[in-house]
């Protein structure tokens, strides 16, 4: 037998059921990527005698005497393929898990194929980027700008990673070969409730290969919370790493590790678990109600707020007095608005190696936004002290928030300690669905009243979150969901009641948007009634209310908050999307007398870092090689975060950005981060980085003006080298020098998120939908950003542009459905549907405000997270304004739609 | 994905007349829906490509494809010039959730053996009135229709061991006039509703194939094309139930199947009401 892959003879031998994917795997080309490992998301796209086919579909045994190219195999003599040099100059993926998979199936498309790519490329899944810049490379379209010495801030300058993601040689966290790994497979409760009586394993023992079996009672009995904060007080602890209460439909049961993946998933096969079915509630109204099942039943030590009533958290507030502004009114609108429960689906599953060195460390290589804070907790669950634990990530294939949360590293660093073999842990894409977090689905009873000119009254919310069955995020959240939201509008009357709630549902956690999301759909549909009412344009009614520079940002208290206008850029976004839509694009609504048309808009705000303590630390040196070389904690999962970092410095140092090389989220190497989320990489990070690039540039010239006895004045920073007088001198001999002289070049320098800024968005959609079908056509989407001094536009909008197809996926298409015991019915991407190429709109016009932000690195904002928040309300609005209907829940798919136009049209009973 | 519990691959070069077949045991044909789901019960595999079925045969009868006919082979068929009904095989191919790449590797007899409510093969050979010839373990064979053959959500008329071996459109049903509808939630979507109808130009039959919407193929039959309200109370007779699943709630796939239902109806009788 023999295999040959990329040119070369392979004489290993796949297993019988191996599927061609983790065969190439195993035989070392992980350019070969898992998403979904059915065949949905061609992550895992090979050639087969130059076919395109998605390898993990395919039998491993009949690739045997055929030709297999993976995306090692397509560049060839050293030279890039034409569309992995395609896919560079469109800077055409963020996370780049998808990428290894896109580019060997665009490469293999010929003229007419690229006329139909929604049919050509529908087979490959991007989570990333709306598939803008993936039109683009493969249409050729060249979007990098130059990157000039001391010209950085402000250039579409290409992520550092992008050569070895094009040529799938950038690692993710199990592109490694482990000598001697174990595999570990968690058995999963089937039932939403259940109390576990007895486990045996002798059976699971018994299958060749299983090495040991954990249950609740191997595991320390000690309780905390998948969530990752600073502030671990922020969550309860309300979890063990194994426990004798199931609490939903997927919760860890019992671990298995063996000496393969089979082994292992038989070993969990052959469990005989007794349980005791308890009573489960999955509506949080509810879960509330006197008699319901408890679900944590914990004591104060667990922080949740009312256990006996399911309650983690309740917020109430107000300010003025709502029934005055009521009595005030020339029209309220109420409305209960609800929204459905969604995940992130990054591509790469959640998933950790761990091993042991010679001196008894632990090693964790993992698959997260937050290393630093990962490493504390494992600490505190183990009693290890810090020195003994190193985390680390290399690249991750994508987070949205996911991936703010323990959900592999505990249980695998358990059995590394307890075997002292190294561990894998490796999520299915089901396990992502049933297992790991969601969005928090919301209730949200809106009131709100406004004068005949427009001026608000009262506005008044209640919300109910569903945070399942663990707090993780569930506080949070919550607090979010009152925040921004509300505060965006001015209004003397105000009342804000909430709750976070218990469920024997899969837990709630982080994800883009969060708590914000679900809050900003009822508010900004709220608002749109209130305009119709009124017959005030929906722009100006934003206008009348919106908060402006000189006002204080009220949600449900006055109180002093640490908030401020660091810049504001909303009424600019409100123009140029207004602008934009009066312009119009031409785009005609489809052919036919059942298409109506309509158009809707949402503004929202945003706290350009969380509010919980943010702070990172960059190390930052001149290397022998002349090179500058930057350590920061934070992550890098698609965001952009390195590629704006390397900016800061070039820009600061007056050099190129191709000149700053960046090591991270290596707790081993970099200083403490409180974690890649809520857009704290650019912020909070960034700004250690501009501070310790200010702090190298005197250092530097210091230095030069000391050792050349010259003025300060006379020494200048090229890019590549110190010059004074008419004396050149190269970085690395300057290195040399200052090496002579026993000086270390090298500075680092902390940075902290508060005061914090605000960010503004607003989004214009112009839509058609068929009456008879329910369908919706996105004529127009426009998108106006408020980010401060954008310093890498194009990235920029390809985040915003990301952000966007996300969020329709969300509203358009996306639900997680659940049976009525608890179970998920649809956890595969064929019935979870994100959106596919065919489905996203990728000429979205995005426009951004000149604002220069007082507290933001070079004047820059957040900007990853915050475009989600607007569109499900603006599509809602859109389709208001064609149907004359109000939609309530944020769900708009075809059936839903065309089930509202029809109740609608029914004769009203009362 | 792996199929870990596989521990054995039979790859027959023609099969006997009796079909060593166990428990555990299952076809392999293209393999895309085997290997997109654990299958914990399955043992062993019996890979059905070295038997080396012939994909395609086009002759005076009609065509007859083979069970293990890649999508992709089916989708290039050159059909004989008077199959005005071939259009319909490229619509149904295009009607897959799945990518291309997949239809080079996925056969049609495994399509139709899947018996899903949005098997696309089903609604293709449904329309086209086709038959299928089935293997039984003695070696025999019988045949039955389409629309018979599948019996519900995931069913079928096959018992354990039995096989799929092909499928036969009569050339009749070919040079039928034909017109189609689909809807999915999703742009090129899995479908919530698939319509195909047909208008014989010999004697004036005219056919309705619903699938997608029902959890088996219905095809309901008229001596000529009928009237909208006959149409309506026909579709209301055959179909009680509408199928249910994330592609559709059972109401909306009613609605659409009876707009698309009339819709056919006026495209081929030339907009008669």
């Amino acid at each position: 037998m023999s295999y040959l892959v990329n040119g070369k003879a392979f004489s290993e031998v796949p297993r019988p059921g191996q599927c061609l994917r983790t065969f190439l795997r195993d035989i070392g080309w992980f350019g070969v990527k898992k998403g979904c490992d059915a065949g949905d998301c061609g992550a895992c796209t090979v050639w087969l005698d130059d076919e395109p086919v998605h390898s993990c579909l395919i039998p491993a045994f009949r690739a045997e005497g055929r030709r297999v190219t993976t995306i090692e195999g397509l560049a060839s003599n050293g030279e890039l393929h034409p569309m992995q040099r395609a896919f560079m100059n469109a800077a055409g993926f963020q996370c780049g898990f998808c990428t290894a998979g896109m580019i060997m199936t665009a490469a293999s498309l010929n003229e007419e194929d690229r006329k139909d790519l929604p049919r050509v490329m529908k087979g490959n899944l991007c989570r990333c980027t709306g598939y803008h810049a993936i039109e683009d490379a493969i249409h050729g379209v060249k979007s990098i700008g130059e990157d000039l010495p001391g010209k950085a801030c402000g250039a579409d300058l290409l992520a550092p990673a992008a050569e070895g993601v094009v040529t799938g040689t950038a690692r993710y966290t199990l592109d490694t070969k482990v000598e001697g790994l174990l595999h570990l497979k968690l058995l999963r409760s089937p039932h939403a409730h259940a109390r576990i009586l007895a486990i045996r394993k002798d059976a699971a023992l018994a299958v060749p290969g299983v090495r040991a079996v954990y249950t609740w009672e191997d595991v320390p009995r000690r309780l905390y919370t998948s969530a990752t904060h600073d502030d671990y007080h922020a969550d309860p602890n309300d979890m063990y790493m194994l426990d004798n209460v199931a609490r939903f439909v997927g919760q860890r049961v019992a671990a298995v590790v063996a000496e393969s993946e089979g082994a292992a998933e038989e070993g969990c096969r052959r469990l005989e678990v007794d349980y005791q079915v308890l009573p489960a509630v999955f509506d949080p109204e509810e879960a509330m109600k006197d008699g319901a099942p408890v679900i944590q039943d914990k004591s104060a030590e667990s922080r949740i707020r009312r256990p006996g009533q399911n309650i983690l958290l309740e917020i109430h507030g107000d300010v003025g007095d709502v029934e005055k502004g009521f009595a005030e009114a020339d029209v309220i609108h109420e409305g209960t608005y609800t929204t459905h429960r969604v995940q992130h689906a990054h591509l790469e599953t959640h998933c950790s190696i761990t091993w042991l060195d010679e001196k008894h460390r632990l090693h964790v290589r993992t698959s997260s936004q937050t290393p630093h804070i990962t490493k504390q907790k494992l600490c505190y669950l183990f009693d290890l002290y810090p020195d003994s634990v190193r985390v680390f990530c290399e690249r991750v294939g994508g987070g949205f928030g996911g991936k703010q949360e323990v959900l592999t590293e505990d249980i695998c660093a358990f059995a590394t300690l307890k075997t002292g073999r190294p561990v894998k842990l490796e999520f299915t894409r089901e396990e992502q669905f049933i297992a790991s977090t969601t969005r928090h689905p919301m209730r949200v009873n809106m009131k709100v009243g406004a004068r005949r000119d427009g001026t608000l009254t009262a506005f008044q919310m209640r919300v109910v979150s569903n945070t399942g069955a663990y707090g993780n995020h569930g506080g949070e959240t919550l607090y979010a969901a009152c925040g921004e939201a509300v505060a965006v509008y001015r209004c003397p009357n105000k009342k804000v009641d909430g709750y976070t709630v218990y469920t024997n549902m899969v837990p709630s956690g982080a994800i883009r948007g969060y708590g914000m999301t679900q809050t900003i759909f009822a508010v900004e549909c709220a608002m749109d009634e209130l305009a119709r009412n009124l017959k005030i344009d929906p722009f100006e009614l934003r206008r009348i209310n919106m908060v402006k520079p000189g006002d204080q940002m009220i949600a449900e208290s006055a109180a002093a908050t640490d908030t401020e206008f660091g810049s504001y850029g909303l009424d600019q976004c409100l123009d140029l999307v207004q602008q934009a839509m009066v312009r119009g694009n031409g785009v005609k609504r489809p052919e036919g007398a059942d298409w109506l048309e309509g158009k809707g808009i949402a503004i929202s705000m945003h706290g350009a870092v969380p509010p919980t303590e943010h702070r990172s630390e960059a190390r930052l040196g001149l290397g022998d090689d002349g090179y500058y070389h930057l350590a920061i904690g934070t992550a890098e999962f698609g965001n952009g975060t390195t590629t704006v970092h390397r900016q800061i410095v070039a820009s600061v140092l007056g050099s190129t950005a191709s000149r700053v090389r960046v090591i991270q989220s290596d707790t081993d190497s970099t200083g403490y981060d409180t974690g890649a989320f809520a857009s704290a990489g650019t912020v909070v990070a960034g700004n250690a980085v501009r501070l310790a690039s200010d702090a190298l540039r005197e250092r530097i010239l210091d230095f030069a003006s000391k050792t050349y006895g010259v003025t300060r004045d006379s020494c200048r920073l090229e890019h590549d080298a110190v010059t004074y007088s008419n004396t050149r001198v190269p970085l690395a001999d300057f290195f040399a020098a200052a090496r002579k002289q026993g000086r270390q070049l090298e500075v680092v320098r902390k940075a902290y998120g508060t005061p914090r800024s605000v960010t503004f968005q607003v989004q214009g959609f112009r839509i058609a939908v068929n009456r008879i079908t329910g369908e919706i056509a996105i004529l127009q989407s426009v998108h106006g950003a408020d980010g401060g001094v954008i310093i890498n536009p194009m990235q920029c909008r390809a985040q915003v542009e990301g952000a966007i197809a996300q969020a329709i996926g969300w509203t358009l298409f996306e639900k997680m459905v659940f049976d009525d015991g608890g179970r998920m019915i649809n956890p595969t991407f064929r019935n979870y549907r994100i959106p596919a190429f065919a489905d996203a709109p990728r000429r979205t016009e995005v426009y951004f405000a000149d604002t220069n932000d007082a507290f933001g690195p070079l004047g820059a904002k957040s900007m990853s997270e915050a475009p989600i928040y607007p569109i499900a309300p603006a599509l809602a609005n859109a389709l208001t304004d064609a149907t004359g209907i109000r939609f309530f829940d944020s769900s708009l798919t075809p059936d839903r739609i065309f089930q509202r136009i029809f109740e609608s049209s029914q004769p009203s009973k009362a | 994905m792996d199929l870990n519990t596989i521990g054995e691959i039979a790859r027959p070069k023609r099969l006997d007349k009796a079909i060593d077949w166990r428990d555990g045991d299952a076809w392999l044909a293209g393999g895309t829906w085997l290997f997109s789901e654990q299958q914990p019960h399955l043992r062993r595999l019996i890979d059905l490509e070295g038997l080396e079925w012939q994909s395609l045969v086009v002759n005076d009868r009609g065509l007859e494809i083979g069970a293990t006919c890649r999508i992709a082979q089916l989708a290039a068929l050159d059909a004989p010039a008077d199959w005005t009904a071939a259009p319909v095989i490229g619509q149904c191919c295009r009607s897959f959730l799945s990518s291309w790449k997949i239809w080079k590797t996925a056969s049609v007899g495994g399509n139709v053996c899947m018996s899903l409510p949005a098997g696309p093969m089903i609604s293709l050979t449904t329309a086209l009135e086709g038959k299928c010839t089935i293997l039984q373990r003695d070696g025999t064979e019988r045949q039955v229709a389409v629309e018979k053959f599948v019996t519900g959500n995931n069913k079928n008329v096959l018992k354990p061991g039995e096989l799929l071996r092909r499928i036969e459109l009569p050339a009749s049903a070919l040079r039928k006039r034909t017109s189609f509808r689909r809807m999915s939630l999703t742009h090129l979507g899995r479908s919530a509703a698939l319509l195909v109808g047909t208008l014989s130009p010999q004697d004036g039959v005219f056919m309705l194939t619903v699938s997608a919407a029902t959890d088996r193929p219905h095809r309901l039959e008229f001596p000529g094309v009928p009237s909208a309200d006959e149409l309506a109370a026909k579709l209301k007779q055959e179909i009680p139930q509408f199928f249910d699943d994330v592609h559709g709630t059972p109401a909306y796939r009613k609605h659409i199947t009876f707009h698309f239902a009339e819709e056919i109806r006026r495209e081929l009788s030339g907009n008669k009401p």
